[in-house]
């Protein structure tokens, strides 16, 4: 019992990490129908950043933690403004090419800025981690899934009240129509990049202090928080959360009771065999799919 | 008219002579090839390689060169992949003619030169630890390596485990090469001294929680574990086994060996066992001892000039370089007789990674002797006895 609570602990530890990257990429989908495969990067720099004010810098968490998100938006307007706005030719493909582009870029400056060496700081509490029937939890694995859940249910309401998304959301079923009824659709781009942005951002100062963050881990939290996001169903929040949960049990669990050398490939093949039963995802329904440009 | 002329004649006797005379004074340097991964996933190996072996022929020019002759270093970036090792160690032999080459810093870089250098009978000092870089040896006759064996860090560590009475253990190793490599060391070599595995597991290179695989392990009854990695797995991977709190001894593989480590890991790192090369701990070894001197020259002076440590790693390229210096302060520039003097005059020679004694039998030299068992304690490290 203590050992199979123990694999679940792990499992949803990993999980939430994964599910935090893919609720990012559900916000650019969402509003632009294209896939940011820089999301990665984001998470990477709300990391790396949030370590330079906090540790190099040493400015109080709540502080460091603004000035993380701003300059991760700003990150991501640039990129929208220089690479994605320019086009002539807006097609999804071509975008898409553009987020890997980018993603190399940023890559390539973090590692001059910060180096090959991993970074982390303290977790949000110190304190022992919490024990249920001698399992372990480490209280950032809370303070994960805590902000996640906030995250959800913030995204939610962003786009099913407010007027600015349900704004986006019509930008992405269809951009001409949505100009027709007087949507500044290239603003609300603009927008969901830096949203997305930031919601990694997020997602990577909170996972730092667990999984130490170094400046190439982005292509590997980007194929996780993808296959999440692809699990629960493209351009749903709580698809994708959930998503993220089921795919880091499901490793945790193959590396427990099968090998860990298997957790990776296990976790894939479930995840194709749902896409072939579900292709919508999880949580995604059949008028959706047909909706999806690609 | 009669003037100019006797001044140009003049001008040109002088102009000749001096001419003359740089040419036999400014000798024709000594050129010693390197191929490092200075880019690529690799780097964290090239660049300390790269800085250590700039570091050097600066200081060896300075001080006057070998033997009046300056020594030139070309280094290659193989961007950690085999092809471009390739190419760069084939432009060093066709175009530069070096008299040797230092490097490649990873095994699978080294392998793919083996070949060439055989071929091109000119000696390869590799900075990357596999043990079929050298071995067999004798279709390795112009191969040598620096860094210790993966296998000797595996006799040090069962070797202090036997000690302690821990017979049986658990494994968790990296899916990486280094990974690999120890894993099958440690694999191989558990019989010999009496070792159960109870448990073998492994994770990736990017993998941000290791719980699982060791509460596998406990529950397995292992009374130790064995992790087998670098990078922030290693770390990763302590700070679980700190949370667990396991209640058995977690041991490193020698790549462990950087004061970062501890930083990171923080508390979590207290009581983690490691073999590791003296070059991390040469503050903590005795006057006597014949590696304190040149341990403490060569990372006090890498701290000053890089500001950083220089890790087990740039050891290795000091290892490599100073051999040839030294082959070519004894031979001059003859590629035959610099491998020969490698091969049979290296011996009690004490380098960054341990006291070599190479021999036809052994182009490596090192063996478990060459590590120190070290506990971190208080923050620091503290050789076991």
């Amino acid at each position: 019992m203590t050992v199979f609570l123990q694999f679940l602990f792990s499992g949803l530890t990993i999980g939430a990490v994964y599910a935090m990257v893919g609720l990012g990429f559900n916000i650019i989908y969402n509003a632009t129908s294209i896939i940011n495969l820089a999301q990665g990067e984001f998470v990477v720099i709300g990391g790396l950043v949030m370590w330079f004010f906090i540790e190099s810098v040493k400015l109080p968490f709540l502080v460091s933690l603004v000035l993380t998100l701003l300059t991760t938006g700003v990150v991501a307007l640039l990129m929208e403004r220089l690479t994605i706005k320019p086009l002539k030719k807006t097609d999804l493909l071509l975008m898409i090419m553009i987020t890997v582009a980018v993603s190399i870029v940023l890559r390539g400056l973090l590692m001059f800025k910060f180096g090959k060496e991993p970074y982390v700081y303290a977790p949000f509490t110190e304190g022992e981690p919490l024990q249920i029937y001698g399992a372990i939890i480490q209280q950032q694995t809370l303070w994960i899934i805590g902000i996640t859940c906030c995250c959800i249910v913030l995204i939610y309401l962003f786009f099913s009240r407010t007027l600015l998304g349900k704004a986006m959301r019509a930008c992405a079923v269809n951009p001409t129509a949505a100009k027709l009824v007087g949507i500044n659709v290239e603003r609300m781009v603009m927008i969901s990049f830096v949203l997305s942005a930031i919601m990694g951002a997020i997602a990577g100062v909170a996972i730092t202090p667990i999984s130490l963050m170094e400046y190439d881990k982005g292509p590997m939290l980007a194929v996780k928080g993808f296959s999440a996001a692809i699990m629960g169903g493209l351009g749903r929040g709580r698809g994708s959360v959930i998503g993220g949960f089921i795919i880091g049990i499901l490793e945790s669990m193959t590396a427990g009771y099968l090998h860990s050398g298997l957790k990776d490939a296990v976790a894939l093949i479930i995840l194709l065999a749902v896409l072939f039963f579900r292709p919508a995802g999880l949580f995604g329904s059949k008028a959706m799919l047909q909706l999806r440009k690609f | 008219m009669k003037r100019a002329r006797k001044f140009l004649a003049i001008f040109f006797a002088v102009f000749f002579v001096v001419g003359a005379l740089t040419t036999v004074y400014a000798k024709e340097p000594y050129k010693i090839g390197a191929v490092f991964a200075v880019t690529g996933p690799a780097s964290f190996l090239g660049e300390p390689e790269k800085n250590t072996t700039l570091m050097l022929k600066d200081q060896i020019n300075a001080a006057g060169g070998i033997n009046g002759t300056p020594i030139e270093i070309i280094i290659e970036d193989s961007k950690s992949d085999e092809t471009q090792a390739v190419l760069a160690a084939k432009k060093l032999l066709e175009k530069d003619n070096v008299l040797a080459i230092i490097g490649p810093s990873t095994t699978g870089e080294s392998m793919a030169l083996v070949p060439i250098m055989n071929a091109a009978k000119t000696p390869l000092i590799s900075c990357a630890a596999g043990a079929g870089i050298t071995q067999p040896v004798k279709e390795r006759y112009w191969i040598f390596k620096t860094p210790q064996y993966d296998v000797s860090a595996v006799e040090a560590i069962y070797t202090h485990m036997k000690k302690q009475k821990i017979s049986k253990i658990g494994i968790v190793s990296i899916s990486t090469g280094f990974g690999d490599a120890g894993r099958k060391a440690l694999l191989d070599m558990a019989p010999k001294y009496g070792m159960t595995i109870v448990a073998d597991e492994r994770y990736g290179p990017k993998d941000s929680d290791m719980t699982t695989q060791l509460t596998k392990i406990k529950a397995a009854g292992a009374q130790a574990v064995i992790n087998w990695s670098v990078g922030p797995g290693q770390v990763v991977v302590t700070k679980n086994w700190a949370a667990l709190k396991m209640g058995i001894p977690l041991y490193q593989s020698h790549g462990w060996g950087s004061k970062k480590n501890i930083e990171l890991a923080g508390k979590a790192a207290e009581g983690v066992i490691a073999p590791l090369g003296r070059l991390v701990v040469w503050d903590k070894l005795h006057d006597t001892h014949p590696q304190k001197a040149l341990l403490k020259k060569y990372s006090r002076d890498y701290e000053a000039k890089f500001k950083g440590e220089p890790g087990t790693f740039g050891g290795h390229a000091y290892d490599s370089l100073m051999m040839v210096v030294e082959a070519l302060k004894k031979v001059g520039p003859d590629k035959k007789k610099i491998r020969d003097y490698i091969e049979t005059k290296i011996k009690k020679w004490p380098g960054t990674g341990g006291i070599f004694n190479m021999s036809p039998q052994d182009h490596c030299g090192l063996d478990k002797t060459a590590f120190e068992m070290v506990v971190v304690k208080n923050g620091d490290w503290e050789i076991l006895k």
